[in-house]
């Protein structure tokens, strides 16, 4: 498996790229789900990756839809490893991780777009720049939708229109996305004909 | 400073200038004179483009006469405003390192205010030490300039709430333009909290057609250009059903059904033309860039009092390119606007430029 294939849309929908290890002093590894094997085809394709990994700090949590592949990174022999059991868990690691990381510091984010477009959301709040950090979208397409109206955020969207888990409007899913939300937007549907609202059709899965 | 300025409105205050008006519950807003709407169409068709120019002082009794358009609406708009911040404070936000550009706009706009309108406004400065005088508010404010703790909000929110327009605020980073403050209870459909944070291409990505024609990479070239004291502008415009002002996202659900309540008796009075003055201003201090968004609403009477409008509008709707028509919102009310407007559509030529009688 490779790299999600995204339909290119519009200009602030995220764009991805396959990982390449780069000189670093740390490199903070952030992954879910099949993320893990964007991290192994990196590692295959890397110079030294042995060397890579004695400075490597693995963030890793299953996917969405449940792929866990903890074993095949944790053996890898990383400098440090640890295991969460979701997206949430996760992310107060990373930014008592971030208190410590320094100029010298590279990032590597692979997985489902919630995972990617949270943890780089928290990186660049500590001020790296955007060129430090690589993002591989692998794995599942459901979609963090932050509802507009109620502004509540809705994890793992699969189906178009969907149901605010938060205000209960049936909003649609743009493509228009946020970084500092790390969320889609979700529109009401039936504002104009309330009660009209289309079938619900699978588009992330 | 109070929510909801409780001015007793008499005919004599200021002369009977500002209208005592609204634009929600039973909409009273109306223009005493059309034609000094800012009619946004210079020609018989529209496409966008890089319509760019110097942001000069215009013609008199038009609303390009002053840098900043002080009119009737003021106080309603104001009052409106004040109701929108109360719902929802999401509406104004500054991210932390844009208080200085804060300032520089309070600055910008004070100054311009008791310049021009000195009947309304003054400023009275002692070196830091600046006092501020709102006459159509009754604001009489006396601050340290640049010490945010003498305001009673921040210097971007304190102003904003005695200013008409939306504005946004633009730090300079990395080759673009970063939408990094801001306020919006005036806009067309966009949502602030949605969009604060974004670079220039990003907030533009939901527009159709103009990314491919290079519009927005020539646009953003020209604004990285802008010099201080060399403000520009540019029109956008859209539809709006009922003189709403806040047509928000947000609170789409709620206003949303009005779209549908058009019909051919009632067309006339209820659509209305929404016209968006945007001026661009770089500021000193912060190098940031403020984006000035003003709406002006006119509905389809009081436009067609002006027959070059009256014809002008009804060619430029009626050719619309689908996707535009879809972008800004008024689809599926189009073939009634147009079949409405087209009784006042003689045929007859139009002579070129937007002003009523060139
Ligand atoms: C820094 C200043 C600017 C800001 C903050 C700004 C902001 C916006 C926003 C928020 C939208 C709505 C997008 C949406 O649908 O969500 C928009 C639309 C648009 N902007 Fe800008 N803009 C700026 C400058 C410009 C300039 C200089 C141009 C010149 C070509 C331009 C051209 C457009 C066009 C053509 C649209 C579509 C409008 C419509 O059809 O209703 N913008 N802008």
């Amino acid at each position: 498996m490779t790299l999600t294939p995204v339909a290119p849309t519009i200009r602030s929908r995220p764009v991805y790229a396959p990982l390449a290890a780069v000189p670093g002093h740390l490199h903070l590894v952030i992954a879910d789900g099949e993320g893990a094997e964007a991290v192994t085809d990196m590692l295959e394709r890397a110079p030294d990756a042995a060397g890579f990994l004695a400075l490597t700090h693995f963030l890793y949590c299953p996917g969405p839809t449940g792929t866990d592949l903890s074993d095949r990174l944790q053996a890898l022999g990383a400098m440090q490893f640890f295991r969460a059991p979701t997206i949430p868990a996760l992310l107060p690691r990373l930014q008592r991780v971030l208190t410590d990381a320094h100029m010298g510091s590279r990032f590597y984010l692979a997985g489902s777009e919630g995972l990617i477009g949270q943890a780089e959301r928290d990186i660049m709040a500590t001020g790296f720049p955007f060129a430090a950090i690589q993002k591989e979208h692998r794995g599942s397409t459901l979609r963090r939708v932050q509802c507009v109206h109620c502004k509540g955020i809705t994890e793992n969207v699969a189906t178009d229109p969907f149901q605010c888990s938060h205000c209960g409007l049936n909003l649609f899913v743009r493509d228009h996305y946020s970084r500092r939300l790390a969320a889609f937007q979700g529109v009401n549907i039936d504002a104009e004909d309330p009660g009209e609202v289309p079938e619900s059709v699978v588009r992330f899965t | 400073m109070s929510l909801d300025y409780k001015f007793a409105f008499s005919p004599d205050h200021f002369d009977g200038f500002f209208r005592d008006e609204t634009f929600r519950g039973d909409f009273t807003y109306r223009n005493t004179d059309p034609r000094r709407f800012p009619f946004p169409f210079d020609r018989d068709d529209y496409m966008y483009a890089v319509n760019i120019e110097p942001h000069v002082p215009g013609r008199k009794g038009t609303a390009f006469e002053h840098l900043l358009d002080v009119d009737e609406h003021y106080i309603a708009e104001m009052t409106d405003r004040a109701k929108v911040l109360a719902e929802d404070p999401l509406r104004c936000q500054s991210l932390p390192h844009m208080e200085l550009a804060g300032w520089d706009v309070l600055e910008l706009i004070m100054e311009a205010k008791a310049r021009d309108y000195p009947q309304w406004f003054s400023l009275e400065r002692d070196g830091n030490r600046w006092r501020w005088i709102n006459r159509p508010l009754g604001i009489d404010e006396s601050f340290t300039f640049l010490d945010a703790s003498t305001l009673p909000y921040g210097p971007f929110e304190y102003i904003m709430r005695q200013t008409q327009g939306d504005w946004t605020l633009q730090d300079e980073r990395e080759g673009t333009l970063w939408m990094d403050a801001g306020i919006a209870t005036s806009q067309a459909d966009w949502s602030l909290d949605f969009d604060i944070g974004m670079n220039f291409h990003e907030w533009h990505a939901p527009v159709p057609m103009a990314h491919e024609k290079g519009i927005f990479d020539r646009a953003l070239k020209f604004l990285l250009k802008l010099q201080h004291g060399a403000p520009v502008r540019r029109f956008n415009w859209t539809m709006t059903v009922n003189p709403l002002l806040d047509t928000a996202p947000e609170t789409y659900p709620k206003w949303g059904t009005m779209k549908t309540s058009v019909t051919p008796e009632n067309i006339g009075r209820k659509q209305h033309l929404r016209v968006e003055l945007q001026s661009l201003y770089r500021l000193p201090r912060s190098n940031a860039i403020a984006f000035d968004i003003r709406c002006y609403l006119a509905s389809f009477d009081e436009i067609v009092t002006v027959p070059k409008w009256g014809r002008r509008l009804h060619r430029v709707v009626r050719d619309l390119p689908e996707e535009l028509a879809t972008y800004k919102g008024f689809i599926r009310n189009r073939p009634l606007m147009v079949e409405w407007l087209s009784q006042y559509d003689d045929g007859a030529p139009t002579s070129s430029g937007w002003f009523a009688d060139d």
